[in-house]
């Protein structure tokens, strides 16, 4: 079933904007009259005159937003199998809980003693986040995973500037590496070294050997790699790392794969982030808001950023750890997105988290195990979470990635994640996530499948895909050429 | 360590029965999940998890309800005057019933435009909204927050200018030179305080970054500022209330470079500090050197219009440690309430709202003058924010102003003698404020 | 695809040869392998570049490269078309999609260069 039926049948879906819509005098709100004595505005000449908004009525409104939220596909709504992003079932619950009063209604600057019940909320989460992880010392203030790893390196910059060794200033990366990863580095000033993968997407532990040197301050490694696979030399790739000098800095947006299975403490990672938006459940929101907690530890849990729950004899409070890399952003992180996490964690307690990556893993790999026939895997052997095909036969037959993900939109499932890792050709990145039913994989191996036929039966029907949707292949060489960006009034 | 996974537990989140995942195992070859494992090594496989057992959906509601009965606010009766970069506004129930959409809620990043022109629709109305209340050419689809954005504005100004110094007013909140800081630190970087009534500046300036209204609720002279900074070849970095833009002249008035705000005000809860958005407006000019999302218009293969993320090649996944930020996953959905928001107030509601805050404020600030041992403190024009200068430190007249259950205002006198940061919105009804004028002079009278 | 009076650098840029100024742009590969151009990022006349140096990025909507002059000398000339319009280097990318224009400073860098058929061997 493709999204909306309502939306893609209705022929020209109205695309004009509000501004287009306004008519002067409309409102869709009323502002209560003042109930204070008249007070003198400033100066005249430091007043606007109208703010140019749209002038609509309150249906309109309603109206305008619900239609638009009907060209969307969404987990309510479509099978997401993104690599990567984990797309997996957001509780509805966990929104009501976060939306209390008493929860959503509390100022950021309060006093400790009137937010005791929040502080705890953070506390238990960040030692949940610790025990899953292995890594003790959490500080839940980053706003996003980039964020999160960008604590990470500054905290490894921290621990190198402790001990008076101002010659590291290198981070390794694996050439698999998501694109924030040396973005990250770059910003906290670290060149970056490229550490090659071997034909099966493990980390070439040889090439390692050879940059891990008196220069180095930190590895970036993803795991389970950005392939999806764990590396199986893991113990002596951090072993390496520290025997050389440096720390280990685990990327863990795939933790949805470890969960209960391995604790990356226990694997030599210093230091990881936990993306909330991915593993946690907490809604993508189309892009945003996300939470990127860093972990750390015992020894790095003095440098983490502020704010940190703590739990003192009185009670809690919000602490600043005694050589912290300082506030990262305005407040204390993404509170609401943490008290969803928490929310989802106490659900599932003990046995279902175990129960998550286990699933996780069984899916990934049954959809490997049944496409391996028509699509090539980045390597063969069994994934964890995820699957990376690479549409390589497809190409030959004259039809990308691209235009296999396009196609798949026809099918109401939204498209993997695409052309990522850079070191697989026509890489298709699929995680199913444990949220899904066996019908709901069968479903999608099956068009998969379709698919492959179409390229040598009806072609057309991949390359000019999507056919069903409010709009077919959009000209983005022209939107980057000649940017439009708002709204103007017509001439 | 070795533990047992109990692969018979069915949670209403995890679907697979027992039976189910026997076949699929089946079908990939092997006889249990630890087939699957092989490459993690046995020691640490399965490590003992200390976490407590799962809850029903009932009793998580009442052991959320407990934590949420443990805090002060509105809804146990409190009133508070807190601001300071987070401030009650209320919030219309058009926002808070959009985002009952799922569509919107649980959509992805809008990579594959055709499946996501809700989301990248909304994302193009944002960036029209911010331009228009701030008067700027371009705005991007949303950072993390105000003091990011203010701080990837600053940086922005040094890649532009190729300049690595950066001055900061001293009158603005220190949280936003604190968390430039954060993200400057390793790159050669300086940051320089500038006096709101400097006359000169370092000619090597990157960008004078201006906070107005200021930390102290002050509206600061932007205009002749900008004009100082354009003299020296700097540019000019306004950090702003995006409320007060209702009453007050926009920086793009001013010709002003890059435009930052804090957009919780506009229709987000306060929620602990977060989620907010940050706003980022700028000049055309400089819109390869911005950072985040940005989302165009363009046409499909039929001509129709729609929407997509543009200007990709300055973002991480393309440019990787090139990138202009590091930044990925930001908040869309808090774009998407500031948005409903908007739309919803219109061009007339913003103006009325913005007085009417305006008007408290001012009220409030007028009677606390009045008082024995208070003072108000603010000289020049100011929004909704004022400092006062009380008769006794502000933490002791705060812990007696709890007691009545009215949150006081900011203690800031860590900048200003006994000085308090009074924040007051539409939220605050004249009895409340009465109410709070009572009590300081209660206090005031004792202490 | 390679026309023969060009000389060619292994970064895929070519050189048409005028006296001693040295018009500059990139090959039919280049261009083919970005996609559709959006954006060329040149610097101002006047600048001067190293031979084999970076000189300026090429933009398609999904990536991003670097473009290396094949010959040093004096940034003379920078092409504004390319500029205003970035889908004349696919167009034409060894007429109105030239890039620089570049007083070279001593001929004998041609001899780094290759020929047509050289070039078009390497692509193979």
């Amino acid at each position: 079933m493709t999204i909306s039926t309502i939306a893609a049948n209705a022929g020209d879906i109205d695309r004009r904007l509000l501004m287009d819509r306004s008519v002067p005098g409309r409102k869709a709100f009323t502002v209560p009259e003042s109930d204070v004595s008249e007070q003198a505005l400033p100066d005249a000449g430091m007043l606007r005159d109208d703010v140019e908004l749209p002038e609509v009525s309150q249906l309109e409104v309603i109206r305008y937003f619900s239609v638009l939220s009907q060209l969307n596909f969404s987990i309510d709504t479509n099978f997401y199998p993104l690599g990567s992003c984990t797309m997996k079932y957001n509780p509805k619950i966990n929104d009501e809980l976060s939306n209390l009063p008493g929860l959503a209604d509390i100022h950021p600057l309060q006093p400790d003693e009137t937010v005791q019940g929040a502080i705890r909320l953070l506390k238990n989460l960040q030692d949940d986040l610790g025990e899953i992880t292995g890594l003790p010392g959490v500080s839940l203030a980053p706003l996003a995973g980039a964020q999160g790893e960008y604590a990470g390196l500054l905290i490894t910059r921290a621990y190198h500037d402790a001990r008076n060794d101002s010659e590291r200033v290198v981070a390794i990366v694996p050439d698999s590496a998501h694109g924030t990863n040396p973005a990250s580095a770059a910003m906290a000033g670290l060149e970056v070294a490229t550490v090659r993968s071997d034909d099966q997407g493990n980390v070439d532990v040889e090439n390692l050997r050879e940059l891990a040197d008196s220069r180095t301050a930190v590895f970036m490694l993803t795991i389970p790699s950005t392939l999806g696979l764990f590396e199986p030399n893991i113990l002596e790739i951090t072993k390496i790392v520290h025997d050389a000098g440096g720390l280990v800095y685990a990327d863990g947006a795939n933790l949805n794969a470890l969960l209960g299975i391995v604790k990356l403490g226990d694997l030599g990672v210093d230091i990881c982030h936990s993306n909330l938006h991915k593993t946690f459940s907490t809604p993508h929101g189309g892009g945003g808001p996300g939470s990127g907690p860093v972990m750390v530890s015992d020894e790095l849990a003095k440098f983490l950023p502020k704010p940190v729950a703590e739990k003192t004899g009185d009670g809690y409070v919000l602490a600043t750890p005694e050589q912290s890399i300082g506030p990262i952003n305005g407040f204390h992180g993404s509170f609401s997105i943490a008290a969803r996490a928490y929310a989802y964690i106490r659900a599932l307690g003990l046995e279902g988290m175990q129960s998550v990556s286990e699933n996780a893993v069984i899916s990934a790999n049954y959809i490997q195990a049944r496409l391996k026939d028509k699509y090539d895997l980045a390597a063969d052997r069994y994934c964890m979470h995820e699957t990376v095909l690479s549409a390589t036969r497809q190409k030959k037959r004259g039809v990308a990635g691209l235009d296999i993900a396009k196609r798949l939109l026809d099918f109401g499932i939204h498209a993997p994640t695409m052309y990522f890792p850079m070191i697989v050709d026509e890489a298709l990145m699929v995680e199913p996530t444990e949220s899904e039913s066996k019908e709901t994989l069968d479903h999608f191996i099956a068009v998969m499948r379709q698919i492959d036929d179409e390229i040598d039966s009806a072609p057309e029907l991949v390359l000019d895909a999507p056919h069903d949707l409010p709009v077919t292949r959009l000209d983005e060489a022209t939107a980057a050429r000649k940017p439009v960006l708002r709204w103007t009034a017509e001439e | 360590m070795h533990s047992s996974v109990n692969t018979s537990a069915n949670h209403p989140y995890i679907p697979s029965t027992d039976s189910e995942r026997a076949e699929m195992l089946g079908v990939i070859g092997v006889d249990s999940l630890d087939g699957l494992l092989g490459d993690i090594p046995p020691e640490q496989r399965h490590p003992k998890l200390n976490l407590a057992p799962g809850l029903s959906e009932q009793e998580l509601s009442a052991e959320f309800g407990a934590i949420a009965a443990e805090n002060a606010s509105s809804s146990s009766g409190y009133i508070s005057f807190l601001g300071a970069g987070s401030y009650n506004h209320y919030i219309p129930s058009t926002v808070r019933s959009i985002l009952q959409r799922g569509e919107f809620v649980t959509a992805y990043t809008p990579y594959q435009p055709e499946a996501a022109q809700g989301t990248l629709q909304v994302a193009f109305e944002f960036q029209t909204v911010i331009c228009q209340l701030t008067g700027m050419e371009v705005a991007n689809a949303g950072m993390y927050d105000g003091p990011t954005a203010f701080a990837e504005a600053c940086l922005m100004a040094a890649r532009v200018t190729k300049r690595t110094k950066i001055g900061v007013l001293a009158s603005a909140d220190s949280r936003l030179p604190a968390t430039l800081l954060a993200y400057s630190k390793y790159q050669a970087i300086e940051i320089v305080s500038i006096d709101s009534q400097a006359t000169e500046i370092p000619d090597d300036l990157a960008c004078i970054g201006i906070q107005s209204p200021n930390f102290f609720g002050e509206i600061e002279d932007v205009e002749r500022l900008t004009d100082l900074a354009h003299a020296n070849g700097a540019l000019s970095v306004v950090h702003v209330n995006p409320i007060a833009l209702g009453l007050f002249r926009p920086p793009g008035d001013f010709d002003v470079d890059i435009v930052t705000a804090e957009g919780q005000p506009l229709g987000v809860p306060m929620a602990f500090g977060g989620p907010y958005v940050g706003l980022f407006a700028c000049k055309k000019a400089h819109v390869r050197q911005v950072p985040g999302r940005i989302i165009g218009r363009t046409i499909d293969t039929k001509g129709r219009t729609g929407y997509a993320l543009t200007l990709q090649t300055r973002e991480q996944h393309i440019r990787r440690e090139r990138a202009t930020s590091n930044i990925c996953t930001s908040t869309q959905l808090i774009g998407l309430m500031v948005t409903v928001y908007a739309a919803t107030l219109g061009k007339q509601g913003i103006k009325d709202l913005a007085n009417l805050c305006y008007q408290k404020a001012h009220y409030a600030a007028s009677e606390i003058d009045r008082l024995d041992g208070f003072s108000v403190d603010s000289t020049g024009a100011y929004f909704h924010e004022f400092v006062i200068t009380c008769p006794d430190s502000p933490s002791k007249i705060n812990a007696a102003l709890l007691d009545e259950k009215i949150i006081g205002g900011l203690d800031i006198s860590d900048r200003s003698d006994n000085g308090m940061l009074v924040a007051v919105t539409e939220t605050s009804s004249r009895a409340d404020i009465d109410r709070f004028v009572a009590a300081l002079s209660k206090i005031g009278a004792a202490s | 695809m390679y026309p023969e009076e060009l000389k060619y650098s292994k970064e895929h840029e070519w050189v048409r040869m005028n006296g001693n100024i040295a018009e500059v742009g990139v090959t039919v590969f280049a261009q083919e392998s970005l996609g559709d151009v959006v954006f060329v990022d040149l610097p101002e006349a006047g600048t001067e570049v190293e031979q084999f140096a970076k000189f300026g990025e090429i933009e398609s909507v999904k990536a991003v490269s670097d473009l290396f002059s094949p010959v040093g000398g004096k940034i003379l000339e920078i092409n504004s078309e390319a500029t205003d319009r970035p889908e004349a280097v696919n167009e034409e990318p060894y007429d109105s999609g030239w890039l620089i224009k570049v007083e070279i400073s001593d001929t004998a860098q041609l001899d780094a260069l290759m020929d047509a058929a050289t070039y078009e061997a390497t692509l193979e």
